[in-house]
């Protein structure tokens, strides 16, 4: 098979998986036309019926999923800019996570929301956010990150198959910067599963999205000095690999923990407790969390953009302090 | 449980003027009482602190009665709110199990003690899980109503809130979404004069809620709320319609919260004696009771015996309930996600 991009991946999936499962149906804003990032291109016309714009309203796009889910069909709600995902954050935090829970299994939520997150694409405060922090806090709702476009689309074929919400992170800088021979590549199948996506001794680099590339990119420029870094791409955030995280911090003794999110309550701080509470013992420095500062939101002008996201410099630098403490 | 004195069988033909049948008319009778004497039962066991919380619907067992029964039990969808024990009876929970749900037992079939009384939802009878904010649950009745639209299927769904909800962005989205496909959704708003304290005025600048239905081109009606036989006669049609494909309805039930909010709230602080005085002629139950009375329709025992059998279920739930195991302190755990 051809090179795919992510945004590819994640079209041929959708694809794909509604012409197996007459189930599944598309909700979104402008997701008749194809959406702004052409997600959903060709499948209007392929599935009439089954892509369905929605009014301009999140709380809609979710609420009437969850009741299409309750209902037995298989929705994936589409949120354009997952900055606007916040309309809904009660239909999710409030009523999603809680359907299983709250009637002990009685009934459940077979969503997906997909949403393009993350920045690097001169989106400013309100196209760029990174939203897991807020999502990964909500036990009942699965959180997914990938990185390369096999794992998008195995992953994205198992949240479909899943029987509970799963909120689908895209990375929307890497929609067409990053491709793969999707027929060649490894292709995580469970969520919940970690990757080692290299393999180190000196340290060990957690990442995902955008930042897994970035590392990768850090750690080859590392090699080349000598350091060898472990990149482990987190792929599920909720509910996470802890054994995979734990194994290669004891290993490695270093951890190095990238996010584009914000520091303070970022998801980070769970790695880096999770790793302190369990690996204490194997460690040889100090957890490093490298993140944006502690700013309300990322800022428009590129210096600014530059500045705020982290970057496979910037890993490098911090890889480099932390190999030599 | 049921009251041994053999009684006449009631008729199953249409009686005219109510445009229901006796059978219909006895059903009404004794899903308003049970609501009304579970409810005060469960207020009793509050005061005597068996129970932590009751939220009740007393004043509204007209408009829930008689908008259940116009619905196809087991069939349709009810996406109810926290004051719908009225439809809950109708819709199959019995008086044990409403016990079971107010003392959070471990076998209550709404939430199995995870949620506080009056959270109602039950998969197998088509009641759908709601949670205390308000106002969400009519947007999941517009993606029930989605996917029976998309599924070919003629169900229809019925969604309840107070009128102070629908100042919520939810109750806009969904009358909004649910208008633009016209989906087989019923929006029944109680209106009970109350948000907690505050007077319908504080909540919106219009005089009906139904009045709304205009600015999404949908069809609404506005009805005595404490008169079970014309909300039945009001929300059949409207259900009726919108099985056909007719797409959304509004409909407006004028009612009365003859309680205070919840058993944590103290009304005479913002309530009148003398206005409970006036709205209590118009209890649902004594309007009914006189009229199908006055109309010959039962005689006064038949009546009385639907008062005992009704106080007998009550009395036997409550002993029943009270017996029943509560959840395992572990029992917090699990279900989190379910498993295929």
């Amino acid at each position: 098979m051809a090179e795919m991009t992510v945004i590819e991946a994640i079209r041929t999936t959708l694809d794909e998986e509604m012409g197996r499962d007459s189930r599944i149906f598309i909700l979104g804003e402008d997701v008749e036309a194809g959406g702004v990032f052409r997600a959903t291109e060709g499948l209007v016309a392929k599935y009439p019926g089954r892509v369905i714009d929605s009014p301009l309203a999140e709380s809609s796009i979710i609420g009437v999923a969850i009741g299409a889910a309750h209902y037995g069909l298989r929705p994936v709600a589409e949120i354009q800019f997952a900055d606007f995902i916040h309309a809904a954050f009660d239909h999710l935090c409030s009523e999603a996570s809680r359907w299983s829970y709250r009637t002990r299994g009685d009934a459940c939520l077979p969503m997906v929301v997909r949403t393009p997150w993350g920045g690097g694409v001169h989106g400013g405060q309100h196209h760029s956010q990174s939203i897991e922090a807020y999502y990964t806090h909500l036990p009942g709702i699965k959180v997914v990150a990938p990185s390369f476009p096999a794992d998008y689309r195995s992953l994205l074929k198992a949240a479909l198959a899943d029987l509970n919400p799963v909120l689908f992170l895209e990375h929307k800088r890497t929609y067409r910067l990053i491709r793969q021979d999707v027929a060649n590549a490894p292709a995580e199948t469970v969520i919940g599963r970690a990757r080692i996506a290299r393999k180190g001794t000196d340290l060990t680099i957690y990442a995902y999205g955008l930042m897994l590339h970035e590392s990768l990119a850090a750690a080859a420029a590392l090699a080349s000095e000598g350091i060898e870094a472990t990149v482990v791409d987190l792929l599920t955030l909720q509910p996470l690999d802890v054994e995979t995280i734990l194994e290669s911090a004891r290993a490695t003794g270093k951890a190095l923990i990238v996010h584009e999110d914000t520091l303070t309550g970022g998801f980070g701080g769970e790695l880096a407790a999770l790793i302190a509470e369990h690996a204490f013992e194997h460690l040889d420095a100090p957890i490093r969390r490298l993140c944006a500062p502690d700013i309300p939101a990322m800022p428009y002008h590129p210096n600014m953009e530059h500045f705020f996201m982290p970057d496979r410099e910037k890993i490098a630098a911090a890889a480099r302090d932390l190999a030599a403490y | 449980m049921t009251a041994a004195r053999p009684r006449r069988p009631r008729s199953r033909e249409t009686l005219p003027d109510y445009l229901l049948s006796e059978q219909q008319l006895e059903d009404m009778y004794y899903y308003m009482l049970l609501s009304r004497r579970l409810s005060e039962r469960m207020m009793a066991l509050q005061r005597q602190g068996r129970a932590a919380f009751v939220i009740a619907g007393a004043g509204q067992e007209a408009a829930q009665v008689g908008a259940a029964m116009a619905l196809k039990k087991g069939t349709d969808y009810l996406a109810p709110y926290y004051r719908d024990l009225g439809m809950n009876l109708v819709y199959g929970m019995d008086a044990r199990e409403a016990m079971l749900n107010l003392l959070g037992k471990r076998d209550d079939p709404n939430s199995f003690g995870r949620q506080m009384p009056s959270h109602w939802g039950n998969a197998a009878r088509r009641v759908v899980t709601q949670s205390s904010v308000v106002a969400t649950q009519l947007l999941h009745a517009a993606g029930i109503g989605l996917a029976a639209k998309l599924s070919n299927d003629p169900i229809v769904v019925l969604t309840c809130c107070g009128e102070g909800s629908t100042s919520r962005g939810d109750f806009h989205e969904a009358l909004n979404f649910a208008s633009i496909h016209r989906l087989p959704v019923i929006f029944y708003i109680q209106n009970n004069g109350f948000a907690i304290t505050e007077r319908t005025e504080k909540e919106m600048a219009v005089e009906n809620v139904a009045d709304r239905a205009r600015a999404y081109n949908m069809q609404s009606a506005v009805v005595d709320g404490m008169d079970c036989v014309a909300v039945y006669q009001t929300v059949r049609p409207a259900v009726d319609q919108a099985r056909r494909g007719g797409g959304p309805f509004l409909i407006e039930a004028k009612c009365y919260r003859l309680w205070p909010h919840s058993s944590d709230d103290d009304d005479t602080r913002y309530r009148p004696r003398k206005e409970l005085e006036e709205w209590a002629k118009k209890d649902p139950l004594v309007l009914f009771r006189a009229r199908v009375e006055t109309d010959g329709i039962f005689p006064r025992e038949d009546l009385d015996e639907i008062e005992a059998r009704v106080e007998e279920e009550v009395r036997d739930a409550v002993q029943w309930a009270l017996m029943q195991p509560d959840p395992a302190p572990e029992d917090a755990l699990g279900y989190v996600y379910k498993e295929l």
